[in-house]
């Protein structure tokens, strides 16, 4: 049952329900990077909670505190993945893939008994990079705003008599209310006990 | 019919939908003429307001024509009249709206228990925003139904092009009222952070009611020739310091009023560390927004100054420096705006030519780019600072 059906039990009868959904502001670059996001929480725990197994998959026994470590990493990258700042989170995802694959490199030594293990998991790896590199740059270019390039509004005063001529123009038949006074209520008592 | 629906953090959608029908016999239905996204309907779009549900329809700055009046509304309304819709929804009738504070209704929130439990009282219901507020659909879409019709519209003559009058729904009411809770006085001297479409309407507003000089506060360069055309000073954040700018052109004094009009989501750079680690705060739901405006304009306001907030704030703000604003005696003023209580002024005086709202219009679409226009809008590209869309 699609989300808006469930919605709609905090609707009143007379309110438009959704009847068929049309295109949307997320482009493809902003949908993959939040796929990468969840993935980074998917990941990020299985790291959390089961580095042992995950380092005797890899051969890799003696660093499940590193792997863990790289668990909290994946977290935090995931945070503004997810966010409106994907791009921070991407680029952050990218450096992480980096330190995995340098991690892994060590898994692929030839005495390794489960270096065909770490070299499925490069070569997934390596593809996750290409994904994070190219939501990076989608995302990036999808969003950005080029520099230099704001236009010239200067003709565009919204006051058609002219700034100068403008000044004060609202106060001919308009005074600030008294409940909106902020200064005059002091103001007008101070010369009295002055004096 | 089509309407602009939230699905989630950053996803708007050109949805069909059912259309929307008579509840209330105070309601009546607008089939919606023009329409615009509002710089609020962006801490929507990045889900920073919390309670909203997919499935909602935006937008909270619309006009039309009625088309349906409900049996309690025909008193004032009548089909074929040409109206704006304020964003607020009032009754007219409770104690709040009897003083004017529309923005804080009693009766139009039907969402009021939840309300209350987030803000510790209810405030009005509002369009299109969330169900906190009521969550009514808003007008971002062909056809609006408007709650407590006969209180809540402002009729618009015929002969007036919408684009002049459509902003009579929010955004120029609201900077008006930035600007007459910051009560500007003849000799004035107004610092305005934020020169987005609210932040434009404030400086034209402090220019009508006499500020001797306006300085206007922002980064990108198209809101800034857009606040010098209507002969505000411009200070750059990221090529001055702010403080050091407002002291020089004041005397060393800081100006009388300070508005601000950026609110949640201040821009976060190098240039100001405390946006960061806002933003940071942020990410971790341990702050819900980026309140370097406020900090930064407790420091510059001169002692005993105005403080007015018309920048929309969501929840939690860390590290505002009370003990200063304390201290230099400081009054502050915000709310939402009470629309309707400035409306008859603002209307007369874009009928006599004193202002002309239209000015801020950069973009003018079609309903369907709607999705694409939020995008735009919220990355601030193609010197994107206001969008009109057609229905």
């Amino acid at each position: 049952m699609p989300l808006t059906n469930v919605t709609g039990i905090a609707r009143s009868e007379g309110d438009p329900r959704v009847e068929r959904k049309g295109p949307s502001s997320l482009t493809g670059p902003d949908r993959l990077a939040r796929a990468l996001g969840w993935f980074s929480i998917g990941l990020g725990i299985a790291e959390l909670v089961a580095p042992g197994r995950i380092a005797r998959t890899l051969g890799l026994e003696g660093k499940e505190g590193l792997i863990r470590a790289y668990g909290v990493r994946e977290i935090a990258s995931a945070v503004p993945t997810l966010s409106v700042d994907k791009q921070v989170g991407l680029a952050s995802r990218i450096g992480g893939d980096a330190l995995d694959l340098g991690t892994l490199a060590l898994a692929l030594r030839s005495d390794n008994p489960k270096r065909d293990n770490a070299a499925i998991a490069t070569a997934l790896v390596v593809g996750i990079t290409l994904l994070d590199l190219f939501a990076y740059f989608g995302t990036k270019s999808v969003h950005s705003r080029e520099p230099g390039s704001g236009r010239d509004y200067s003709d565009r005063s919204g006051l058609p008599r002219g700034a100068q001529a403008s000044r004060g123009l609202a106060r001919k038949d308009f005074d600030i209310p008294a409940d909106y006074r902020a200064e005059g209520r002091v103001a007008h008592a101070v010369p009295e006990r002055a004096a | 019919m089509k309407a602009l629906v939230w699905h989630g953090k950053e996803d708007v959608r050109y949805d069909t939908v059912t259309d929307p029908s008579i509840e209330n016999p105070r309601d009546a239905i607008i089939k919606v003429t023009s329409c615009a996204i509002c710089g609020s309907d962006l801490h929507l779009f990045h889900n920073l307001i919390p309670a909203m549900l997919p499935g909602d329809i935006l937008g909270h700055e619309s006009m039309g024509e009625v088309v349906e009046v409900g049996s309690d509304a025909k008193g004032s309304l009548k089909v074929g009249d040409r109206v704006v819709i304020p964003f607020t929804i009032q009754c007219g009738e409770c104690e709040q709206c009897r003083k004017g504070n529309f923005s804080v209704c009693r009766r139009t929130n039907r969402k009021a228990e939840l309300a209350d439990k987030a803000f510790g009282h209810h405030t009005a219901g509002l369009f299109g925003y969330t169900h906190l507020t009521g969550g009514y659909p808003g007008g971002q879409a062909e056809y609006l139904r408007v709650p407590f019709a006969d209180t809540t519209h402002i009729k618009v003559p015929d002969g007036i092009e919408d684009e002049k009058l459509l902003f009579l729904s929010d955004i120029l009411p609201t900077g008006w009222q930035a600007a007459v809770q910051a009560d500007i006085q003849p000799g004035d001297t107004v610092a305005v952070w934020g020169c987005g479409p609210v932040g434009q309407m404030t400086i034209r507003s402090a220019i009508l009611l006499g500020a001797e000089q306006v300085i206007a506060i922002d980064h990108l360069p198209e809101r800034l020739s857009m606040a010098e055309a209507a002969g505000a000073i411009t200070i750059n954040f990221e090529e001055e310091s702010v403080i050091a700018r407002l002291n020089e052109l004041t005397g060393g004094e800081g100006p009388h009023k300070c508005i601000d009009a950026v609110g949640a989501e201040a821009h976060v750079s190098m240039g100001q560390p405390d946006t960061i680690l806002d933003r940071a705060k942020q990410m971790l739901l341990a702050e819900n927004d980026r309140p370097h405006v406020l900090r930064e304009m407790i420091y510059a306001c001169r002692v005993a100054g105005v403080i007015s907030i018309i920048g929309v704030y969501t929840g939690l703000v860390d590290k505002v420096p009370m003990g200063q604003a304390m201290n230099k005696g400081l009054t502050f003023r915000m709310a939402q705006a009470h629309v309707p209580r400035w409306t008859d002024d603002l209307l007369r005086m874009i009928e006599d030519g004193r202002i002309d709202p239209s000015f801020v219009i950069t973009h003018k679409v079609d309903l369907s780019a709607g999705p694409e226009m939020y995008r735009t809008f919220r990355d601030k590209s193609d010197s994107c600072i206001k969008v009109m869309l057609r229905p």
